[in-house]
């Protein structure tokens, strides 16, 4: 009895699901000394938020020129330079043994949601893939509808696209993992893709917001021309740039 | 079935006991049993506007205590029969406010009154989400510059989340701007907010303007609710926004700028 009764106790441990903000090194080259250089230069701007920064490493573009990244020499140059690597996406099938090798996972490159992301981890984690699979069907539906002003001080997050049919006020903060569409004056806070996804836009019919995020990258309402400001546009990122285009 | 009334605000200083006092007096003079409570415990300031300081002997904490009973507490306007006050105490502080407390009191107060006005202290702490909690419509009262209304939208954002409706998933309560203390002129310079950018902001009901009026202040000071002085503009102002209120048509008025006569100006009245 006593063997068992610790079973019959409270669980001492459960998984869940989680989806976080996190750096991720697109590589555009393999000149190790050229990355390096430009590395230091990011980490020189902004010293606090690199230290200890985990980071995802991003190899399709490399691999869709052709070029081929020697992994492990990679992996301790952004060691060194005081980054915690978390694993990689896009790589060749020689990468990808070689993350897993190094006990770096491999990460699918669409977003995060689908269940490709979590195969890699099944080999290790097998429980964990299952509750992750169960809730699938449910993660593609959590698309959100606002159709009340969303006001100040309040929060909105949306597992997946958000649509405001109202006006967002000034110091409300929407939140998206997918797209972001407004409907009315967009003057709070608006950041899609938040887990970083590249491709989500913000839409909405009146710009004078005070934050727009795209995947992490941002620009205050100080930054934004006033050309774009006062009407109907989209927003979309390209190469790490906000991009502004009337609708 | 009572309505219970929240006057609210968010930012201190815009209006809302003055407000409280002529809706509730409104309401009454127009016959229907009405009760006035003041929730701003430690502050309070509505015995004063409705001129019945000197009557205090209980007050809404007493009764929350169960060291009065409501009876006890309920203080008669000599003016208006149908008029009732629950003074705030003064000795106390907003933590000696409870939930069930004033749950129950609106819940006896509602047997007995057609409408209970809930005048709200500044802030959004206890004492302001106390006295929303339980509201079926709100007066959010506005001044035409920027802070009040971002107090306002956020006082909003509460309204919505927060209340005893939005908890049990009921009808949302029923929101009404009141803008006052407002001034076409000084709208008509740019030194203020007019209706049109306020409205774009709140995107809210309007129930009324209520003009910048000295009337207003004569008016506290004597303690006499504004709305008993028929030939101000303010007391017009809330006479209008009761008949709003109770479902009549009124055209808004004080927006624009009165064109003064020859007359007026040789008087120098406004």
């Amino acid at each position: 009895m006593s063997t068992s009764s610790p079973s019959l106790q409270k669980a001492a441990l459960e998984f869940k699901s989680t989806s976080l903000t996190v750096p991720v090194l697109l590589l555009a080259s393999i000149d190790e000394k050229h990355i390096e250089l430009q590395l230091q230069e990011k980490i020189a701007q902004a010293p606090e938020f690199f230290k200890h920064s985990p980071l995802l490493i991003d190899l399709q573009k490399l691999n869709g020129q052709g070029l081929d990244m020697d992994l492990q020499s990679l992996v301790k140059q952004v060691r060194d330079l005081g980054f915690l690597p978390i694993g990689i996406r896009g790589g060749n099938d020689r990468q990808n043994r070689a993350a897993l090798d190094m006990n770096l996972p491999v990460h699918s490159l669409h977003g995060g949601n689908s269940a490709a992301t979590h195969k890699p981890a099944a080999k290790t984690l097998a429980v964990s893939s299952e509750v992750e699979a169960s809730k699938q069907p449910e993660q593609t539906l959590e698309n959100k509808l606002i159709t009340q002003p969303v006001r100040s001080g309040q929060r909105v997050y949306a597992k997946g696209d958000l649509i405001v049919t109202a006006t967002v006020s000034a110091g409300a903060e929407i939140m998206a993992e997918g797209n972001i569409h407004v409907y009315g004056t967009l003057r709070g806070r608006a950041l899609a893709g938040v887990p970083g996804n590249i491709n989500s836009r913000i839409f909405c019919s009146d710009l004078q917001a005070e934050l727009i995020s795209i995947a992490g990258i941002y620009q205050l309402s100080d930054d934004l021309s006033p050309e774009t400001a006062h009407k109907p546009v989209q927003i979309s990122l390209d190469n790490q740039t906000l991009i502004i285009k009337d609708i | 079935m009572a309505r219970i009334i929240v006057v609210t605000s968010g930012k201190g200083g815009v209006g809302k006991t003055t407000t409280s006092a002529a809706i509730a007096m409104g309401l009454a003079k127009r016959g229907h049993k009405t009760a006035v409570i003041d929730f701003d415990v430690g502050l309070r300031n509505l015995d004063l506007i409705m001129g019945c300081e000197r009557r205090v002997v209980y007050d809404l904490v007493n009764v929350i205590n169960n060291e009065a009973t409501l009876n006890q507490a309920l203080i008669r306007d000599k003016r208006c029969d149908q008029l009732y006050i629950l003074p705030a105490s003064q000795t106390r502080d907003k933590d000696a406010l409870t939930t069930e407390g004033v749950g129950k009191i609106l819940e006896e107060l509602a047997k007995d009154f057609k409408y209970i006005v809930c005048d709200s202290p500044a802030g959004i702490e206890r004492g302001a989400t106390l006295a929303m909690y339980f509201a079926d419509d709100a007066f959010v009262v506005t001044n035409p510059e920027v802070s009040s209304v971002r107090d306002s939208d956020r006082m909003l954002g509460i309204l919505s989340s927060k209340s005893r409706r939005a908890e049990r998933g009921e009808d949302p309560i029923r929101e009404y701007l009141l803008l006052s203390r407002y001034s076409p002129d000084r709208v008509k310079l740019g030194e203020m907010l007019s209706v049109d950018d306020v409205q774009e902001i709140l995107s809210l009901h309007l129930l009324g303007v209520i003009p910048e009026s000295k009337s207003v202040l004569n008016a506290s000071n004597s303690g006499t609710p504004v709305i008993l002085d028929e030939q101000s503009d303010a007391g017009q102002a809330y006479q209008d926004i009761v008949a709003r209120y109770l479902g009549e048509d009124k055209p808004h008025r004080f927006i624009e700028e009165e064109k003064k006569g020859l007359f007026s100006k040789l008087l120098g009245r406004k």
